[in-house]
């Protein structure tokens, strides 16, 4: 077969490692961040947190994951075994594969597809199911009302997460990410779609369902929400897949407004290592600093406040693109 | 690209004929999510990944999560299954399939003579295209579409208004629902 040369061969075998590189950081990073956070919030409100384990709790991750693969794996006899176990895979795998599109390095990156940024939106409305099969196959009243709350929540942010992403497309021209990295080498998007980066940073804290936007597992209320019921690894898959989703959102930040690996001096590897970290760093710190607002009020601060902003954000977008084409 | 439309063919009609026989409402629903993917991958391999993103976002992302959630709302038990089992008999499905196969014959029988099969050539269709199509041309049908979306939206902001504002009725409820000591602890 002629197409099969030695070229392709290792072409695609170079592909296929680099992928593996990519998918072993994201997991790792998302792992190691659990173990970072904590240690950070510790810092920032004045408190230990885990440093018992290992130099300055490094050996927490590797107790923590003995601890969570040696517990049972217990599934409750009333609850929708087939949907039981397919959430925790959903939630794991749809935020994963997100990190498909981005592009870390002019030559790292996994696919280089034209509709790059649909299909980040497509798999975070995958995400959806996880949350809503695992609160609903539980049969618990506060999986159940965790599960309406993080759906509710996540459909209404989705809405203007995709809207405020839309005056980048407008300003590139494209879905593609490194079409839109390579619209920012003279100005990072951040400056001209202000408005678009913050409501894209709400959007993502919410739709990871981080605090302050963690309604869907406040302990207090709720105990923890839609995987109330789960153990072991599944619990483990919700959780990793958590901290994944946090480093996914970064990495969208520093890819579609910070110039993705733009920057002066450093290699382009470190400047999306440094901003992705960046924004991690703020994750933490909002965790660390603010308060768990009301359900209602993140409903209506959503609709009321963050939807008009993006849609007059992009109808400026469009009329100053339109002015300057 | 064939042989991924066909696959995903294969799968989008088994996932839909499961979607009719099983007999738990949310199963049924996870196979029609299983269908509108399938039919998301036959619209990429047709070479439309536009279209196929959009049916993933708008149809699996958004408008089946609202199916589900509705059908966990009704909190259907054991008995809508047995229901379900008996409207599965053989006189109730027997006569719309014979009308449906009837349709599928004919549909067949004018692909095979009217030479109406394209080849599929996995030519890709950007986003840019489609958007000048849908502004051009059609500009009409995306505006009549809009035009139904705002009533809808009028309609739906109609249906869920509250006359009374929500905090107002919050504390009216709280108020009658408290024992007499509680209320009077609040005045004082």
């Amino acid at each position: 077969m002629s197409w099969m040369s030695t070229d392709v061969l290792l072409a695609i075998t170079i592909g296929v490692l680099k992928s593996i590189v990519i998918l072993l950081a994201a997991v790792l990073s998302g792992a190691f961040l659990t173990v970072i956070e904590r240690r950070l919030l510790g810092l920032w409100q004045d408190r230990h947190g885990p440093n018992r384990v290992g130099p300055f709790g490094a050996g927490q991750l590797i107790a923590d994951m003995i601890k969570i693969f040696f517990k049972e794996d217990w599934i409750p006899p009333f609850a929708d075994r087939k949907l039981f176990v397919l959430a925790p895979a959903i939630a794991f795998a749809s935020l994963l594969l997100s990190f498909l599109i981005i592009p870390i390095t002019p030559t790292w990156g996994v696919a280089d597809l034209n509709i790059g940024l649909l299909f980040f939106f497509a798999m975070a409305g995958i995400n959806v199911y996880a949350v809503l099969f695992g609160g609903y196959a539980s049969a618990n009243k506060y999986a159940l009302i965790g599960a309406m709350r993080a759906s509710a929540q996540t459909l209404s942010y989705e809405v203007f997460m995709g809207l405020s992403l839309m005056g980048i497309v407008a300003m590139t021209g494209s879905f593609n990410m490194r079409d839109i990295v390579n619209g920012q080498e003279g100005l990072w998007y951040i400056v001209p779609q202000f408005f678009g980066f913050l409501t894209f940073l709400i959007a993502g804290v919410a739709v990871t369902h981080r605090a302050p936007f963690d309604q869907p597992e406040a302990e207090q209320e709720i105990a923890d929400g839609y995987h109330v019921e789960y153990s072991s690894m599944k619990f483990g898959m919700f959780f990793i897949g958590e901290y994944v989703g946090i480093v996914l959102i970064s990495a969208l930040l520093t890819t579609l407004f910070m110039g993705g690996w733009h920057g002066p001096l450093l290699p382009p590897i470190v400047w999306f290592l440094l901003k992705t970290s960046f924004f991690i760093m703020l994750f933490v710190l909002a965790r660390a600093a603010l308060p768990r607002p009301r359900y209602d009020r993140v409903m209506q601060f959503g609709w009321k406040f963050c939807l008009p902003l993006t849609l007059i954000n992009l109808l400026v977008t469009g009329a100053v693109v339109l002015l300057t084409a | 690209m064939e042989i991924a439309f066909y696959l995903a063919a294969l799968v989008a009609i088994v996932a839909t004929f499961r979607v009719i026989t099983h007999t738990n409402a949310v199963h049924a629903l996870l196979y029609l999510i299983i269908s509108l993917l399938a039919v998301a991958v036959v619209f990429y391999s047709l070479g439309a990944p536009f279209a196929a993103a959009l049916e993933v976002i708008v149809y699996a992302g958004a408008i089946m999560v609202l199916f589900v959630f509705v059908v966990m709302m009704l909190n259907l038990g054991s008995q809508t299954a047995d229901q379900e089992r008996r409207w599965l008999a053989p006189r109730i499905w027997v006569g719309p399939s014979i009308m449906a196969a009837l349709l599928l014959l004919v549909l067949v029988f004018s692909f095979w003579h009217g030479g109406g099969i394209g080849t599929i050539s996995g030519e890709e269709l950007s986003a840019r295209e489609v958007g000048t199509r849908m502004f051009g041309p059609y500009l009409l049908a995306v505006e009549l579409a809009a035009m139904l979306l705002l009533a809808a939206l009028i309609a739906a902001s109609h249906i869920g208004r509250n006359d009374e504002p929500q905090l107002e009725r919050d504390m009216n409820e709280s108020v009658q629902r408290a024992p007499a000591g509680n209320d009077e602890g609040r005045q004082s």
